[in-house]
């Protein structure tokens, strides 16, 4: 499964959320504002860190990009995408949950 | 493979509308079938032909109907989301003695039976909301 | 165009609180419609989702907010044969809510049920 998250981890729980429910292998993209769950130095980078341990997460480039931060800021595990990257990802895993 | 498309969002207010463009325009380019692109909540707004954005800004509502003329999309728009927040269609708006109606190009205004419908003709539904 | 008897599983995710915006409202519009089409329908409260379901819920116009109460619906859906009504355990101690503060009668679930239901979807709608 693919779960989908586009909000900052400082405004709401939906990353969180995700990653209480999400089982061993799933993917996780984060986008739009979700994007600021993928960088280095913030408090979320533990909880993320360890979550790579357990899912496959990718965070879209377009978004980073448009919001001044760069490719080298992100978790090092992360991995960058696009939005062809994102149709692949949802063509690969049987559903998609979005986590408005 | 054949997607469905959810957006819950309008334009200009949250990103989800850019966000689903950008995903739909990727599938097609990458030669996936687009069942339907179903606008719920706040995003039938998507569908106001009278939007008027600023020249140096996209045209969010122009160029979902361009994409949709150029690949043959169905574009729906749930009605009584519609109904309720002054989306109207030249039948809707004569049904209802209203004096004006605003659907743009390419839209289409249905019932939510139509994004069922999706979710069961499609392989992957993906939403895009706020 | 219509193939007849396809059954899919869907899960309606509802994570907002009510009124505060109309997710919930137009979410239960949404699992109505979807009720003929007599597919597999599951519903999961989880976060703000979960006082969707809180009893005693008073919006009358003449003296509370002037907002239709569709809380009532939910205990119509019985009648659309939509039964199946899962709450996050974890989101009602958190808000200090128990099952009995709920308009209806719904599965409790712990993490790992909650994860599995959610793996076993076909369509998931997220509002």
């Amino acid at each position: 499964m693919l779960h989908t998250v586009n909000k900052s981890p400082f405004d709401r729980n939906s990353l969180e959320s995700c990653l209480r429910f999400a089982h061993q292998g799933h993917s996780i993209l984060l986008f739009e504002d979700g994007v600021y769950g993928a960088l280095k130095g913030t408090r979320f980078e533990t909880l993320l860190t360890e979550a790579l341990k357990s899912y496959n997460i990718y965070v879209l480039v377009p978004d980073i990009e448009a919001r001044g931060m760069r490719t080298d800021g992100i978790i090092e595990g992360i991995k960058p995408t696009d939005y062809a990257g994102f149709v692949d990802l949802v063509a690969q895993t049987k559903a998609v949950q979005a986590w408005l | 493979m054949k997607f469905a498309i959810l957006v819950n969002e309008g334009p200009y207010q949250h990103q989800a509308s850019d966000s689903a463009y950008q995903f739909t325009k990727a599938a097609l380019e990458k030669g996936h079938e687009i069942f339907r692109v179903f606008f719920y909540h706040d995003g039938v707004n998507n569908a106001s032909r009278l939007t008027v954005p600023p020249q140096d800004d996209r045209n969010i509502v122009n160029r979902w109907s361009e994409l949709a003329k150029e690949h043959h999309l169905d574009m729906v728009v749930c009605i009584a989301a519609a109904q309720r927040r002054g989306l109207l269609d030249e039948k809707e708006a004569k049904r209802h003695g209203k004096d004006a109606n605003n659907i743009a190009e390419g839209f289409r205004i249905s019932g939510l039976g139509q994004l069922i419908e999706a979710g069961i003709q499609s392989e992957r539904l993906v939403v895009f909301g706020d | 165009m219509e193939e007849q008897g396809v059954i899919k599983k869907f899960l309606y995710v509802n994570r907002k609180a009510p009124y505060g915006s109309i997710y919930a409202l137009e979410s239960l519009e949404v699992v109505l419609i979807g009720a003929a089409f007599e597919q597999d329908i599951s519903l999961a409260f989880i976060d703000d989702g979960v006082y969707q379901l809180k009893k005693n819920q008073q919006t009358s116009v003449s003296s509370g907010i002037g907002v239709k109460d569709f809380s009532k619906t939910y205990r119509a859906l019985e009648g659309y044969d939509v039964e199946k009504l899962y709450v996050d355990n974890k989101s009602m101690e958190e808000r200090g809510l128990t099952v009995d503060d709920l308009i209806v009668d719904v599965q409790l679930l712990d993490d790992a049920q909650m994860a599995q239901l959610m793996e076993q979807q076909d369509v998931v709608l997220s509002f």
